[in-house]
């Protein structure tokens, strides 16, 4: 048996690889149709500007993709090298979504590579329809990857024999498992509004500099348009995630709400530390939990005391704050979305005061710490199972030694990684800022300038 | 042909796809290596950047698509290899990180230390991950993964078969990129055309000594594997040496265009005689391709995506390379 140490290095590499990952992925999801609208503008309305954005953002993707693809291949690796139990006992189960995956990851590489580097020599609407089976692929990658994760919340479509081994399997029972239904959108969405927001906030980090030309302008409301667009959508699907987990995972739900005994009239709680006598230092709106479970006070909602120990989640406080947190920047970006929404339909411009300019610009972070907590809650909310029912993480783990060393290396590693991907999207900002036309080089353009 | 053996052939058609062209993307690192100190080694360093450029993203999928038909068709070999294995497979795994991020911010760096520094990393690691995998594919032929897995971490590969398997691949893939450069560099540029044409005959010797001594050590560690290789195999490995002496021939009078087919030839005919030597087994001689193989659903599903790799994602590759060899890929400055 390998060590508990061991199983805690494996999942905190695990979380961390991941959560490294999703946010490149995201990138991968959302920004080619970012681009693309911006292409469309551009060649419609013979607009530079918007020309000029779709130019730069494409070769922004080639970086974010590159690192996007090597992280990428990192989990792969990490399914047989941290979890090969796992992938041992339902490889052929949750492989089934991946397998569909490859086909998109290829198309997604080829049709981007002509994209980025057709720009010159692709006449402009040829160019343009290049680019658009990336926004598909990029949804069904996406579809394909979080319906595996759905399926680990809520397994369904293979038999087992005495034994356990997975005697047969029902394909698309495996691919559109009850989970599914609201995962798969609300991951997408939130890819939009992490991407939307995102690059939003690098152009109103512009403006409030006072640059104020069109590109900026243009850049920041191509964008923020898409996420703004995307986020009531979003808030409504992570409602019924949260009524469906409470369904089919009770104890994922209990510990993010918090909820010590079962029963009706359950109080919802914001913020606060959770604890076996309840939440302290929190606000209780009474009956409020059970209301939004079963749109009435009287519906019964499952308490921890209800779980058995050993299969409860860890750390409530962390999870039921995790929650709180995708909760509270979901409703404050909807609020900045309305805001923006007015002034838009008022007087056809952004609102005027710099405060808005300010909330812009902290929002692509503010997205991002959603996504990671949404994660969280969905990951750590399903322990101690790595398949809801019938796999505990902890049967699944190697029984290799050392994985505290390989995941310190993967933390230097990743260190890196982020740090040099900064510095060079960092580095093409200020050529694209201070020259224009001569400007740099996206990855694997041909060398013009000389290294000597 | 039985279900399970239609998804181990699915699966060495899509080695064979990375053996070429990823095989030769790594090559084309192993050249910039040792293409010299930088006035020296401009000339070839663009050359194959130029033609990394637009495809290796897409030539890396091969990977993940080995990958994953591994482990959904075949989870009890996925799961002993990577429980035995996991020390090359990680150095591997490191080795294209360090290569993917080398490669992609070299070009954007804008001081000279930092991009010599990638530049480095990129074709450093472009060697050391085709090593490795050699190396795991050696151990697999040797017969030190235990079909329960859990062999083990360090006597698995570290063996005469293991290291020179991953000394072969180093050296094919070398092989294969100086061709393919030959090729690319044709439009023009002679002086570059004879500079990859004397690689190119370089790696094909060093190649072929190693697949030589590969023989003789897979007569004392891998005998199942040798015997099979030398009897239901040999037609493949007959073709292979004819394609290499052929390639030979050709690179010395001169003569270009069968040398892609040949170098191609070479390494494929190697990779299905690997293949026919080992069946029945996925690990020599311990666990058999029926008895890894996933229910049949699962097969199913693996076979459509084949399918429909073959029918949407061959003719993509296809306009890719056939944008990329046109000059039409190519990002302005
Ligand atoms: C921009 C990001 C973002 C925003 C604003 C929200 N979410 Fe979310 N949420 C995610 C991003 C996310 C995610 C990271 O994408 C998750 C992780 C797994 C998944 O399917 O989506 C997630 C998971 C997730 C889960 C767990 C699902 C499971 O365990 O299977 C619930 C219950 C909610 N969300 C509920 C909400 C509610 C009620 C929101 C607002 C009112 C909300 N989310 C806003
Ligand atoms: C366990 C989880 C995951 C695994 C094993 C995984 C695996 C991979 C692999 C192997 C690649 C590289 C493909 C290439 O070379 O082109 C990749 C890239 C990508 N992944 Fe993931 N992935 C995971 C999670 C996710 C999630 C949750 C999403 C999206 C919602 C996602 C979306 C993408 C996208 C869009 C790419 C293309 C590269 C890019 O755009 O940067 N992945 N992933
Ligand atoms: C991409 C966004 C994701 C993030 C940020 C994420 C986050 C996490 C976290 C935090 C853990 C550790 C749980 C703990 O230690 O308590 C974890 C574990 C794990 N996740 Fe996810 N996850 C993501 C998506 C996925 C997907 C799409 C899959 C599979 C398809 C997946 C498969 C796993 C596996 C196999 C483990 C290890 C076993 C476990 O601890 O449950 N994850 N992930």
């Amino acid at each position: 048996m390998s060590s508990m140490s061991n199983l805690l290095a494996a999942r905190e590499q695990m979380a961390f690889t991941l959560g490294f990952h999703i946010v490149l992925s995201c990138l991968g999801v959302a920004l080619p149709a970012t681009i693309l609208i911006a292409n469309y503008i551009g060649l419609k309305k013979d607009d530079g500007a918007a020309m000029e954005l779709a130019r730069r953002w494409s070769k922004a993707m080639a970086v974010t993709f590159a690192v996007g693809a090597v992280t990428g291949t990192v989990l792969s690796f990490e399914f047989g090298l941290l979890w090969p139990q796992f992938e041992h006992r339902f490889g052929s189960v949750f492989g089934i979504a991946f397998a569909i995956e490859g086909i998109f990851f290829f198309l997604e590489a080829i049709f981007l590579a002509v994209y980025i580097y057709g720009w010159k020599r692709l006449r402009p609407w040829a160019h343009f329809w290049s680019g658009v089976p990336m926004v598909i692929t990029g949804i069904g990658g996406a579809f394909s990857v979080v319906a595996a994760n759905a399926w680990m919340n809520q397994p369904q479509g293979f038999t087992l024999d005495a034994a356990g081994r997975v005697t047969d399997v029902a394909p698309l029972k495996v691919l559109f498992n009850p989970a599914t239904g609201y995962e798969v959108p609300h991951m997408i969405l939130a890819a939009y509004m992490v991407v939307g927001f995102l690059v939003a906030s690098i152009y109103a980090v512009g403006m409030l500099k006072g640059r104020r030309d069109r590109l900026h302008r243009l850049g920041l409301v191509i964008p923020l348009t898409l996420a703004c667009t995307a986020t009531p959508i979003q808030l409504f699907v992570g409602d019924t995630a949260a009524r469906e987990v409470a369904d089919h995972q009770p104890a994922k739900f209990a510990a993010m709400e918090c909820i010590q005994k079962t029963g009706p009239d359950q109080t919802e709680y914001l913020g606060g530390i959770c604890t076996k006598d309840g939440v302290k230092a929190a606000i209780g709106i009474p009956g409020l939990d059970s209301f939004l479970v079963g749109f009435s006070k009287n519906t019964k909602v499952t308490g921890l005391n209800s779980i058995p120990d050993d299969e409860e989640p860890p750390v409530h406080t962390f999870l039921h704050l995790a929650f709180d947190a995708m909760v509270g920047i979901g409703t404050a970006l909807l609020a900045l979305g309305a805001w923006f929404a007015f002034a838009w339909w008022k007087r056809r411009d952004i609102p005027q005061t710099p405060w808005f300019l300010r909330a812009v610009s902290v929002s692509g972070a503010a997205a991002i710490l959603a996504l990671w907590c949404g994660w969280i809650v969905t990951e750590v909310g399903r322990q101690p199972w790595i398949v809801q029912g019938y796999m505990r993480t902890s049967e699944a783990v190697t029984e290799a030694e050392g994985i505290w060393f390989s995941f310190a290396l993967v933390l230097l590693l990743y260190a890196g990684l982020g740090t040099g991907a900064v510095l060079v999207l960092r580095a093409m900002s200020r050529r694209w800022r201070e020259g224009g036309a001569e400007d740099v080089q996206s990855p694997y353009a041909p060398q013009t300038e000389e290294v000597a | 042909m039985s279900k399970a053996d239609a998804a181990a052939a699915i699966l060495w058609v899509g080695a064979t796809f990375y053996a070429l062209f990823g095989g030769a993307d790594f090559g084309g690192g192993f050249w910039d290596l040792v293409a010299g100190w930088d006035e020296r080694g401009q000339r070839p360093r663009e050359a194959i950047q130029r033609s990394l450029t637009p495809v290796w993203e897409a030539n890396h999928v091969w990977l993940i698509f080995v990958l994953v038909v591994l482990w959904t068709a075949f989870p009890a070999a996925f799961s002993a290899i990577f429980t035995t294995l996991y020390v090359p497979i990680a150095l591997a795994a490191l080795g294209i990180v360090l290569r993917g991020a080398g490669f992609a911010f070299r070009k954007s760096i804008v001081g000279l230390r930092e991009r010599r520094a990638m530049g480095a990393t990129f074709a450093i690691s472009s060697v050391l991950t085709p090593f490795f995998m050699g190396a795991v594919v050696g151990a697999i032929a040797a017969g030190k993964v235990p079909a329960a897995g859990n062999g083990d971490a360090f006597s698995s590969w570290i063996g005469p078969l293991p290291l020179l398997t991953g000394a072969m691949f180093v050296a094919s893939g070398a092989y294969l990129a100086a061709v393919f450069l030959v090729g690319d560099a044709r439009r023009g540029d002679h002086e570059l055309e004879r500079y990859f044409e004397r690689r190119a005959l370089g790696a094909a010797l060093v190649a072929g000594a190693f697949a030589v001594a590969g023989i003789f050590a897979l007569h004392s560690e891998a005998r199942y594997v040798f015997d099979r290789l030398t009897d239901q195999g040999l037609p493949l490995v007959v073709l292979s040496l004819l394609c290499g002496v052929a390639l030979l021939a050709a690179l010395l009078r001169g003569r270009r265009r069968p040398l892609r087919p040949l170098a191609a030839g070479a390494v494929v005919a190697v990779i299905w005689g690997w293949g026919v030597a080992q069946f029945p087994y996925l690990l020599p001689t311990s666990l058999r391709i029926d008895q890894a193989a996933a229910p049949d659903p699962t097969m199913t599903i693996v076979f459509i995506v084949f399918a429909a790799a073959a029918v949407v994602v061959l003719p993509s590759l296809a306009l890719l390379y056939t944008l990329a060899q046109k000059d039409l890929l190519e990002s302005e400055h």
